[in-house]
């Protein structure tokens, strides 16, 4: 591992001010994907602020009815709270489908949201790698592609977002509060991501020194009704092949509304905006679902290895609509 | 044969000995025990497949706050030997295989040998490299002989005619990919050079093996080099003498009096310290309509690097399992530039039993016969290979037992049948095997050490078995006395010599070394020795071996649960039921074949190692890509015996359980989700992917 600096601020303001001079520092708050990183030489930064113990811990009512969660709030944490399991099960599920119990007690939540791709090649320093190395080329796209992006991809990256918490958050609108050196702003989840691009290099718009310190559950009428639906190649301890992160309001057998994401299918989590149009209004019934998921996958491009991704996101995406729908 | 007539604690399911110790983390692994003022070394390894090394700029890591020195061919101590290519670690500027060793730092911490080895700079004359296996390659060649002896092909009767003429007929290929052993401690040496001496404190499956190679290879007589392995966290075969090993032991040397620790990480686990080769397997069946067997032929092709041979002996088990009017069985081998396959457990057994009892279960259905009837139907009564009669043969126990206990009778034989909500249920069987294999030259020693206990000394090596628990067993009813009577020592080439923890042949071949000790003992020294008595001996030479076939023999039988939206699988309960002649504890027992089932079927669902042919080494080297079994995947394990009495394989009876149980895993799974989707899936892994239609 290079050598590094290791820096603790007293306050948010002063690990911002102490980042923002640093260009090749970065926050440090678990570290279970930051220290892994390190070790492998995929990521060298010269100096690391630890936030830690910065940010909040805890898990707020906003007066709109959402909920405030701390930046440091670990995925455990989150995952049991009673709030959330009862409010928005959909982010439990997701918590709880994600790494193993160890990682998920070290793990924050801003930190998940900001892990980095598990394609093998960014993982691998002796391989060429757009996101690690920008201009080296990207060896997945005539590679080793099962795991990789069938939405949304570029030439120059192939490789998906991880995380399950950040699918879940994605259905759910979650609105993501960050404290930079210009100030704190507050910007949609769906901003906070990017497609690849010309510039995988960059998972998000964050800009440098930027620190997330809390997001923010909106309130929605139908959160409560919802789920994470996770498919992988173990039981266990893997990372999802496709996952659905779904809510869905059915009222006399017709949707009335529908918040669908996708996991492991795109550089970020993919909010399936064309499906939920497509059941809007419509029966709330196995035809009207495989259609609606249909038409999220019709733009989908395949690789060599990963074409299988386009039935199981369509059948996953059905059967998890038809589950909640079933259920009300 | 003399064997054990009256066991009193063989048999027993006594707790390991080594329990406590290994639970409060007092039992030492190689890398825990405690050294003074060690170094520690980091590899580099090259980034090319084939290509020579034209430079190495080591400025960057020598300037590293303590690093100690940066060894490569060009200063690297001399090898006596070079012989065994494989092990002869920077001897030259050939690189063969990508992951090869090209240099090593030495420093006094870890974090500095392992940020100074990423400074150095490898300069290479880059050559084209070549690492797919495919059926259609031209340069396929039989090797001279298979791993573990055997002949390469075989020929019984006249194959092609019968097989024209079979009026029920199969022709399938399957594949297995690319394994890695992955025992969960890595492999590790701390070597110290100290006035001509040599200690390596070794995680390996036999010291006195490792002994003997490391002796070879650096050109020390044997008896200045002493192997220290008393606990040693899992092998599978990988844990033999590799690279990893000589070239901690020339960085001793290079130091010289500083013991230098190395053990590797988990991603260089995926190359330099074996792999079961993939595997190409073209089956062709023929039989009568009643499913007895008229053609049967096991053509395997396999890779094996260019630099050192290694022949995965696939099809030998199609040699013995059923009877068949004509068979034919071959191997041939892709040479490629790629780290040396190597034994990982139940070579050659785990890939073709997959491929022949997948096979077999698709003949089942094409005579629609049940499977299980068609496996009785072909059982034969000698052992084609040699014509020898079998020292015991209860495959056919196994398959009744294992039904039974299944609750096999009146399965619905027709795919896609069953379904209880989103899940496809199906269930499937498959037969085992695995031979008995006596491995020449243990020594076992007993000492009378007074008020009533014995010491009983043989190098053997605990990979996480029971041996400590099981030799302590067989010494005591050898003796006539009680198993905490016993003190047990092993895993130390000072010790009496034994041979390796490999082919399931640890218990039988020390066992036998312990029970003829025992016998030397009590022929000298009666039943009232007096304190410092002892008797050394070897193990009786045994000519059974001429007049028997031994095998052991096994049922698997799985239920497989595939949801029908996305083709994941689960496993939630297998019976496993075994001829395995004497079980010496079968508590121990029971544990290593829950092992052995787990990793079949994470041979079945999970493992697979991918490479990338351009690159040509594997990139999924590590936990969180290449997928073994979690908990969550593992379900019910309902594991028999066959109670059998086998006079002839060794004094104590018993068979050797250490691979046996992975063997018809792979086959079992597959044929359940056969029957529970109606898809056939003859390449493993079978994966999500291969099951959405």
């Amino acid at each position: 591992m290079k050598p590094f600096r290791y820096d603790r601020a007293g306050d948010i303001s002063g690990a911002v001010s102490t980042l923002a001079r640093e260009p090749t520092g970065v926050f440090l708050a678990g570290g279970t994907n930051l220290v892994d990183l390190m070790k492998l030489g995929v990521m060298e930064p010269d100096v690391l602020v630890d936030v830690r113990r910065l940010t909040s811990l805890g898990i707020e009512d906003l007066p709109d009815g959402g909920l405030r969660i701390g930046a440091a709030v670990t995925n455990s944490e989150l995952a049991a709270d009673r709030r959330i399991r009862s409010r928005y099960p959909v982010l439990s599920q997701a918590l709880l489908s994600g790494a193993s119990g160890q990682l998920r007690n070290l793990a924050t939540t801003g930190g998940n949201m900001l892990q980095r791709t598990r394609c093998a090649y960014f993982y691998d320093t002796t391989t060429p790698c757009n996101k690690r190395e920008p201009r080296t080329g990207c060896s997945a796209l005539e590679g080793c592609n099962k795991d990789h992006a069938i939405l949304g991809a570029s030439r120059h990256c192939v490789a998906t977002h991880p995380s399950d918490m950040a699918v879940a958050l994605t259905a759910l609108e979650a609105v993501v509060r960050v404290q930079g050196p210009a100030g704190g702003r507050a910007i949609p989840i769906s901003e906070l991501y990017r497609l690849p691009g010309q510039e995988p290099e960059r998972d998000t718009t964050l800009q440098h020194a930027e620190l997330i310190t809390a997001v923010d559950l909106p309130p929605m009428a139908f959160s409560s009704s919802s789920r994470y639906r996770k498919v992988r190649e173990r039981a266990s301890y893997a990372f999802a092949l496709v996952s659905v992160a779904a809510a869905l309001r059915v009222q006399d057998g017709v949707v009335r509304d529908a918040r669908i994401a996708l996991g492991g299918v795109a550089h970020m989590p993919w909010r399936a905006h064309k499906a939920e149009d497509a059941v809007r209004g419509g029966p709330a019934v196995e035809e009207s679902f495989r259609a609606a998921a249909r038409a999220e996958l019709a733009e989908a491009v395949p690789l060599s290895d990963n074409a299988y991704k386009v039935p199981l996101a369509v059948n996953v995406i059905t059967r998890t609509l038809l589950d909640l729908s079933e259920a009300q | 044969m003399t064997t054990i007539t009256q066991p009193r604690a063989i048999g027993a399911s006594l707790d390991r000995r080594d329990g406590p110790q290994k639970v409060t983390g007092a039992a030492p692994y190689a890398y825990e025990h405690r050294f003074e003022n060690p170094l520690y070394l980091f590899p580099v390894q090259s980034d090319v497949a084939r290509g020579k090394v034209t430079r190495i700029d080591a400025s960057a890591a020598e300037a590293v706050p303590g690093v100690v020195a940066v060894l490569s061919h060009r200063n690297a101590p001399r090898l006596a030997d070079t012989s065994d290519r494989e092990l002869a670690v920077l001897q030259a500027e050939e690189v063969a295989f990508r992951g090869q060793y090209v240099a090593a730092v030495i420093a006094d911490t870890l974090e500095a040998a392992r940020y100074a080895a990423s400074l150095v700079r490898v300069s290479y004359d880059e050559e084209p490299h070549d690492v797919e296996l495919r059926a259609d390659r031209q340069d396929l060649y039989a090797p001279g002989q298979v791993n573990a002896g055997y002949p390469t092909d075989s020929e019984e009767g006249d194959f092609d005619r019968t097989f024209s003429s079979a009026e029920v007929k199969l022709d399938e290929t399957y594949s297995t990919p690319m394994e890695h052993n992955n025992p969960m401690e890595p492999h590790t040496t701390v070597a110290l050079w100290e006035a001509g001496d040599l200690t390596l404190y070794e995680s390996t499956q036999g010291p006195h093996w490792a002994r003997g190679t490391v002796a070879q290879v650096l050109g020390l007589d044997p008896n200045r080099v002493r192997i220290i392995a008393p606990y040693v966290g899992g092998g599978f075969g990988s844990k033999t003498p590799h690279a990893n090993t000589i070239l901690a032991a020339l960085a001793a040397q290079a130091v010289q009096g500083r013991p230098v620790k190395f053990a590797l990480t988990r991603q260089q686990m995926f190359s330099g310290v074996g792999y079961r080769t993939p595997t190409i397997q073209r089956i062709r069946l023929g039989a009568d309509p009643d499913g007895r067997l008229s053609a049967t032929c096991h053509d395997v092709i396999a890779q094996t690097a260019k630099l050192k041979e290694f022949a995965e002996q696939a099809a030998v088990p199609t040699r013995t399992m059923y009877a068949t009017r004509s068979r034919r069985t071959t191997h041939r081998l892709a040479p490629l530039d790629v780290p040396v396959p190597s034994w990982m457990r139940a070579p050659g057994e785990a890939p073709g039993m997959f491929a022949l009892e997948s096979a077999m279960d698709e003949m089942a259905i094409r005579c629609g016969l049940d499977p299980v009837e068609l496996r009785i139907r072909n059982e034969p009564e000698r052992d084609a290979e040699t014509g020898l009669p079998y020292s015991s043969r209860n495959l056919v126990a196994c398959l009744r037992d294992g039904a039974s206990r299944f609750g096999w009778a009146g399965r619905d034989t027709r795919p896609r049948a069953r379904q209880e909500g989103r899940w496809l249920v199906g269930t499937g069987v498959a037969s085992s095997t695995f031979p008995v294999i006596r491995l020449p030259g243990s020594v076992a020693r007993i000492s009378y050490a007074g008020e009533g206990r014995y010491v009983v000394e043989i190098d053997a090596a605990d990979i996480g078995t029971g041996t400590w628990t099981a030799l302590a067993q067989i010494a005591a009813d050898a003796l006539g006395e009680r198993v905490d009577e016993i003190d047990l020592r092993i895993g130390d080439t000072a010790l009496p010599e034994a041979t390796v923890a490999g082919g399931s042949s640890g218990i039988t071949s020390w066992g036998a070394a312990i029970f003829e000790a025992a016998r030397v003992f009590r022929d000298r020294h009666g039943h009232g020795p007096s304190e410092g008595d002892r008797a050394e001996a070897a193990a009786a030479d045994s000519a059974e071996g001429e007049k028997y076939a031994m095998y052991a023999f096994g049922a698997c039988f799985a239920e497989a649960r595939v949801d029908a939206d996305t083709g994941e699988v689960r496993i939630p309960r297998m019976t496993g039921v075994f001829a395995a002649g004497k079980i010496i504890n079968p508590k121990a027992a029971r544990s290593q074949i829950i092992g052995g089932m787990t990793m079949g079927l994470g041979m079945a669902l999970h493992e697979e190692s991918l490479v990338d042919p351009r690159f040509g080494h594997v990139l999924n080297h590590d936990f969180a890509s290449y997928y073994i079994p979690a908990n969550a995947d593992t379900g019910r394990f309902d594991i028999a015996w066959i109670d059998e009495e086998d006079p002839h394989v060794n004094p104590m009876g018993s068979k050797g359980i250490g691979e046996i149980g992975i063997v018809g895993t792979a086959a079992a799974i597959a044929n359940a989700v056969y029957h529970a989707t109606g898809v056939r899936v003859r390449d493993l892994p079978i994966t999500p992917a291969k099951l959405l239609r």
